[in-house]
């Protein structure tokens, strides 16, 4: 580790920022751990996918260009989230096509964002994430991190580490839960589909968890599982990695 | 062709709901995927056929007039003739035109341009016996249904439906037994076709690939029929769109590869089947008579827009086969001839984005379409492409437009979004009243229906962040 602190910036993404914070702080205490200083931009909101996924360009780049500006002076940007990541690196360059003031920002910027886990990996280097966790979980591939940014070891690599953590892979953890933003609410009976096969296969793997990377797709497994009655509880990642499952899985109450 | 696409949502419900549907569906899906990847995983160069392919591909489209005319040459120097059909319309008149006003029986082999001509019902209009030889095809014209599928037109039908189809049906040529098993099935359907085959003057296929260097149309197939309907007849005619052209053998033999494997985790089709004009003097088989019918229907103007990559497709299926939302509905809830990831991408441009407004929208964005296309056709960006055509256009609707500008504004004033939303999580927390789950949420039915929605932690992290 150099001398100099990585000065990062937490994207906390707005999923995140409204229904579970706890995420956020999992990766500040991450990101500090592996010797970053963090800072946290006021002037965030959300990374505009809603409106570029519902075919709004316009209010896209308009959101891009704050976003832009907001994490300008950062050597790093890094967001717990694979989603909300693909869309600065993969999506935001492509806003700009012709725009020779917002097009190079919106290049410079994916050259300096990075979803969690594979900053870890990748930038970091190996760390010692040095906590425990007795119980076995699997890991669901959340498809933009998955296919837009090559995310499949990195989370893996880091839970080997967790102490008594015992990974078992699910049947088709790299196909979609259903989710999709506003697709799982303007095709609810769809979603429904694809969510139940999912969550058929995190109970027949046996574990007693279930762990992504991006809260969307686990608001929404975890509300499918809360559904059927289902005992397994459901974290993000980073919570894990920061030993930070004190509080209650996703969707469920205290005590249960 | 019954344009149903407007009803996407309903006929999604529906096929949600249908027995037999979700049987076949969950039967089809396991072993499509898990034969491709089995036959990737067998060809270490399968990357570099990839790369290579699309190349060619990209070189014929930007060479297209240059390639069509080539083709179009070779097929008269080889003594056949070549029709250009515009619209869906004009190849229609094109065929009937061909075979004439006297009422015929008509063979046919796969071919999904001719669904998206809706030539059987044009021929049938003029008196004309149309006979599907593909045993797919053959199900679902007994059925009176249409291709679910555009590599298994009849994927969405149960065996034991097909045996009652039969059992229905052919009593008329004398077999009366209910066959149940595979091989009993194909051999009935084989017995009722193999006099038909006889007794055809006119056979129509579709093409997998035309060839410029030679003026050859090339169909791969896993039953023979295809052979059949072109060579036992007087007249053979091809039904293409102009995409199909590639300019020589060789690139032929490189998209092969891809696509046998895509489709069906095969190395190769069983038949592989050339055809280079009409019957030459010391040809022992072979039609007298040789038309290919060449198609537009709007691909030259997809050339010419962001649409271009899309007339890479080789009709493969590999994104039907891995795409959750098709695993999910199959191919009738999308409403006109091409279903799943491409047809969600072509129907709106053939028929009319107003028509299909739900299909671009009908995808979770996942990527495992893109991931698989043999031709590396980035079909979700263009899904997002005729979204941002269906906003611009004012397509979408009210409600979702209205939600969206509200969320908008809130989204570029940070303060006032923090201020908002801290509000709201606080308030929800409060509604929550310690379950930390709602069962049901007014304003949040899309998402309760069918899951509990987490309640959130309270304090929203921006709030927490600021008094630390």
């Amino acid at each position: 580790m150099s001398e100099e602190k990585k000065n990062v910036a937490l994207f906390v993404t707005c999923l995140v920022d409204l229904f579970r914070p706890n995420v956020g702080f999992a990766a500040v205490r991450l990101l500090e751990k592996a010797g970053c200083r963090v800072s946290v931009p006021a002037a965030q909101t959300c990374c505009g996918q809603p409106a570029y996924n519902s075919g709004d360009r316009k209010t896209t780049a308009d959101i891009a260009r704050q976003v832009i500006r907001t994490f300008a002076d950062y050597d790093y940007v890094v967001a717990p989230s694979g989603s909300c990541l693909g869309m600065l690196k993969e999506h935001y360059p492509r806003l700009f096509p012709d725009d020779s003031a917002w097009g190079p920002r919106a290049a410079d910027l994916a050259e300096r964002c990075y979803e969690l886990t594979s900053f870890l990996v990748e930038v970091c280097g190996c760390m010692d994430i040095a906590t425990s966790l007795p119980a076995s979980a699997t890991y669901h591939d959340s498809c933009s991190g998955l296919r837009e940014l090559g995310i499949k070891q990195q989370p893996r690599s880091l839970l080997g580490q967790v102490e008594g953590l015992q990974l078992s892979e699910m049947e088709d953890t790299e196909v979609c839960c259903g989710f999709g933003g506003t697709f799982c609410v303007k095709y609810p009976q769809i979603s429904e589909r694809m969510v139940s096969d999912k969550v058929d296969n995190i109970i027949a793997s046996g574990a007693d968890m279930v762990l992504g990377g991006d809260l969307g797709c686990l608001l929404n497994i975890s509300g499918r599982l809360k559904r059927q009655g289902s005992k397994v509880r459901a974290y993000h990642v980073a919570e894990v990695l920061a030993g930070m499952t004190d509080l209650p899985a996703i969707g469920e109450a205290d005590g249960e | 062709m019954a344009l149903t696409a407007r009803e996407f949502k309903h006929q999604a419900e529906v096929a949600l709901h249908d027995v037999n549907l979700q049987r076949a569906l969950a039967k089809a899906k396991g072993g499509f995927v898990a034969k491709r990847r089995a036959a990737v995983a067998a060809l270490p160069e399968f990357e570099e056929i990839r790369t290579a392919a699309r190349a060619i591909k990209n070189h014929t489209l930007a060479n297209l007039d240059a390639y069509l005319e080539q083709f179009e040459r070779k097929v008269e120097e080889s003594g056949g003739k070549v029709h250009w059909a515009r619209t869906p319309e004009e190849a229609c008149e094109t065929i009937q035109g061909l075979i004439g006003s006297e009422p015929r029986q008509v063979l046919k082999g796969k071919s999904m341009v001719s669904e998206e001509i809706d030539l059987n019902h044009a021929l049938e209009q003029h008196g004309h016996t149309m006979v599907e030889t593909d045993l797919g095809e053959y199900i679902i014209q007994l059925a009176h249904e249409r291709p679910s599928h555009i590599i298994a037109p009849a994927v969405h039908k149960t065996r034991e439906q097909i045996t009652d189809l039969f059992h229905t049906e052919h009593p008329k040529y004398g077999l009366t037994q209910p066959v149940t098993e595979v091989g009993a099935i194909v051999d009935e359907a084989r017995q009722v076709l193999r006099t038909k085959f006889l007794n055809s003057e006119f056979g129509i296929t579709g093409a997998n690939f035309l060839i410029a260097e030679t003026g050859s149309t090339v169909i791969v197939t896993n039953e023979g029929n295809g052979d059949l309907s072109q060579i036992l007849p007087r007249v053979h005619i091809v039904t293409a769109s102009i995409e199909k052209v590639v300019p020589t053998l060789d690139d032929m033999s490189t998209l092969l590869r891809l696509l046998g494997r895509s489709a069906t985790g095969q190395e190769i089709t069983s038949y592989t089947t050339l055809s280079t004009g009409p019957r030459r003097a010391d040809d022992r088989d072979g039609p007298e008579e040789f038309h290919v019918v060449l198609l537009d229907n709007g691909r030259s103007t997809m050339l010419g827009n962001e649409f271009r990559d899309m007339l890479r497709c080789i009709r493969c299926g590999a994104c039907l086969n891995h795409c959750p939302v098709y695993g999910a509905i199959g191919g009738h809830a999308y409403g006109w001839v091409y279903p799943g990831p491409m047809g969600s991408v072509l129907t709106p441009l053939m028929i009319g984005l107003e028509n299909a407004a739900d299909l671009p929208h009908a995808c979770t964005l996942n990527g495992r379409c893109q991931e698989v296309c043999p031709m590396s056709i980035p079909l979700p960006d263009m899904l997002r492409a005729l979204r941002f055509k269906e906003h611009e256009r004012r397509i979408t609707s009210a409600r979702s437009r209205g939600a969206l500008r509200a969320w908008a504004y809130l989204a570029r004033r940070p303060r006032l979004y923090q201020a908002v939303t801290g509000l709201a999580m606080r308030v929800l927390r409060q509604l929550a009243r310690g379950r930390g789950r709602f069962r049901s949420l007014p304003l949040a039915a899309g998402w309760t229906g069918s899951r509990d929605l987490p309640a959130p932690q309270g304090k929203t992290f921006q709030a927490q962040w600021r008094r630390r």
